[in-house]
């Protein structure tokens, strides 16, 4: 996927800093316009702090925000053109799900000048100018309400909807504002596992139609590395590398990021992952490592066969492999094999 | 089981019976039976006393209740809002601003409210300090009127909107003003949107809490209205002393009683579950 470099969000060296402790420190991140871009990180890491500084609820202790190359650290949620997909998702209870996505173009209706642009790309008519406010309002909401999928449900409130339906209900809630950057907010911890996937396959598609950029925080790494563009993985309130999916789980730079994106085997000073190795009942041929291992215990996951092994200096190692291929008693000894290439290093 | 659920709940029933049911029927009575000459009752049984109830006087005084006890409901929840909402934002200092709130209660409300004759009488803090401030040189009327009595009302019961606002407002979820502001509402914005909206719970309890006891208050009318303003509370008193008409005493309490009766249950009707 390739961005013209049009920077919509940066951040210089931001910092917040606590009484007790900081919680972000030093991050700088660029995101290109149209971007998928994830915050991925442990709790507690700092992630959802930095959101919140693009969001306007913290202001950074140190360090610059800037969104269409003006400064906005100094600005009011309000006054800013960002907006965010809450964890929780916020509805308005109050309020039907019409409502809800109306309460941001009403409170923007009275900008001047149409500061602020609501329209939907991506979607047909946008254009706005000779259609009366209400109209035009009506129109976006049915818009965005068929873009999610929740036409025919306007008059429900939050509390008669699914866990999926408010997700959607607070996706377009902010789309249809057309932020220059939208924030979310672990948006799918809330739904159940089996739902949980096909959102995301929903919430990419819909990032694509829409072509807005996304800073999406989460915790789970296989959610970073199917959604996004690019990612930055975040420790102790630093990021510790930005980079496609691929760089960061095949070259990650730290030994943090290597075992946050997946399971590692450290032999010695070098990882490899459980998929990047074999297991052999002879030792390597040309071009291998490998290690002897006595086999521990076997687990069926249906697609793939976890082998528990303990090394010969008594470390254990996780194997990956298929479960078409042989099956190894407990108790057995073994080689590990695994090819330098597929060695991780650390500075 | 049955037998036990009965006699733990014995007690209960002795009380509201003694204590509430019977004296209620017996009010009822003597709303019907004919007034003595020198207090109490005496036969023949007769409408009288509700006939009587019509006469312009009397609706007058019933308008007046309903005036002053509205305004000082209006007054309370203008005051009693933005300090709830203070206190609910007061982090640590939380409860002892609550505590400040209920300071008052400590002292006797006659007390308080002599204490209040003293501030505003003609001769009084308040008169006293302006004459020789030379701002005034006639002291102004603040005692004996419909203002001086709201004043009371509203001092009196403010704590009683404040607690149940405070009660909605500390439970009103934080990130659903943080989504308004999101949104692009202005503080002012999110506060008639979102803030004032759900804490209609709050709003209804504070204001059924102030309204009722301020409709039948006599003791405030009768201390700072000086006789001037009466109101409802005022005429039962008067009926079971000085006018000698239990009677028509008894009737006009069953009628203010029949009147806050209906307004609770078309509050609750229309509100549904969360009164209270």
């Amino acid at each position: 996927m390739q961005f013209k470099m049009e920077r919509v969000l940066e951040l210089r060296d931001v910092s917040k800093h606590y009484p007790s402790h900081h919680a972000v420190n030093g991050v700088s991140l660029n995101l290109a316009r149209g971007e998928f871009f994830s915050l991925l990180g442990p709790s507690g890491c700092g992630k959802t702090t930095t959101l919140r500084l693009v969001a306007g609820f913290e202001e950074p202790t140190h360090g610059e925000i800037r969104l269409n190359g003006a400064s906005i650290q100094h600005l009011k949620p309000y006054q800013r053109n960002v907006s965010t997909v809450f964890q929780n998702y916020a509805l308005f209870p109050h309020l039907t799900v019409r409502d809800n996505i109306e309460f941001g173009l009403r409170r923007r209706a009275g900008t001047p000048a149409h500061r602020y642009r609501v329209d939907v790309p991506g979607t047909k008519d946008s254009r706005a100018d000779d259609i009366g406010a209400g109209n035009h309002i009506d129109n976006r909401v049915r818009e965005v309400l068929d873009l999610v999928q929740l036409t025919g449900k306007e008059s429900r409130r939050p509390a008669q909807l699914s866990g999926g339906e408010r997700q959607r209900v607070a996706l377009a809630r902010s789309l249809v504002l057309e932020p220059d950057v939208l924030l979310l907010d672990e948006p799918l911890s809330a739904l159940d596992p089996n739902l949980r996937k096909q959102v995301r396959a929903e919430l990419k598609a819909i990032q694509r139609r829409v072509g807005i950029t996304f800073l999406f925080v989460t915790h789970d790494q296989e959610e970073a590395l199917s959604l996004s563009d690019r990612l930055g993985v975040m420790n102790k309130g630093r990021l510790e590398q930005i980079g496609t999916p691929e760089e960061i789980y095949l070259q990650p730079r730290t030994r943090f990021v290597a075992s946050f994106l997946g399971a590692v085997n450290w032999i010695g000073d070098v990882g490899v992952r459980p998929e990047a190795m074999r297991i052999a009942r002879e030792p390597s041929r040309n071009g291998h490592r490998s290690r002897p291992a006595t086999i521990v215990h076997s687990t069926f996951l249906g697609n793939c066969v976890h082998v528990d092994t303990r090394l010969s200096d008594g470390e254990p190692a996780l194997i990956e492999i298929s479960r078409l291929g042989e099956a190894f008693a407990p108790g057995e000894s073994v080689h590990l094999w695994w090819e330098p290439a597929d060695e991780l290093r650390f500075e | 089981m049955n037998r036990l659920r009965a006699w733990f709940l014995a007690p209960t029933w002795a009380t509201i019976i003694t204590l509430f049911l019977a004296p209620l029927a017996i009010i009822l009575g003597y709303s019907l039976l004919t007034r003595g000459v020198y207090g109490g009752i005496t036969s023949p049984w007769t409408p009288e006393s509700y006939q009587r109830l019509v006469d312009p006087i009397y609706l007058a005084i019933l308008w007046r209740s309903f005036w002053v006890a509205g305004a000082s409901t209006a007054l309370c929840l203008l005051l009693g809002f933005p300090l709830a909402l203070f206190i609910s934002r007061a982090g640590r200092y939380k409860n002892f601003y609550l505590g400040l709130v209920m300071l008052p209660f400590w002292t006797s409300f006659l007390v308080r409210t002599y204490a209040w004759m003293f501030l505003l009488r003609d001769t009084g803090l308040l008169n006293t300090l302006l004459q020789k401030l030379g701002l005034i040189h006639t002291p102004l009327p603040l005692l004996y009127n419909d203002g001086a009595v709201i004043l009371g009302l509203v001092y009196g019961y403010l704590p009683f909107t404040v607690l149940p606002l405070y009660a909605t407002l500390e439970r009103l979820d934080r990130t659903l003003l943080e989504a308004a502001a999101d949104l692009g509402a202005k503080p002012w914005a999110t506060l008639a949107r979102v803030t004032i909206p759900l804490s209609a719970p709050g709003i209804r309890a504070g204001a059924i809490l102030v309204f009722i006891p301020c409709l039948g208050a006599y003791l405030t009318p009768d201390l700072l209205g000086g006789g001037k303003s009466v109101m409802i509370g005022n005429l039962i008193q008067n009926q079971f002393t000085t006018a000698r008409d239990w009677p028509f005493g008894s009737a006009v309490s069953l009628v203010l009683m029949a009147i806050v009766m209906v307004l609770l249950f078309t509050i609750a009707r229309g509100e549904g579950e969360d009164l209270l």
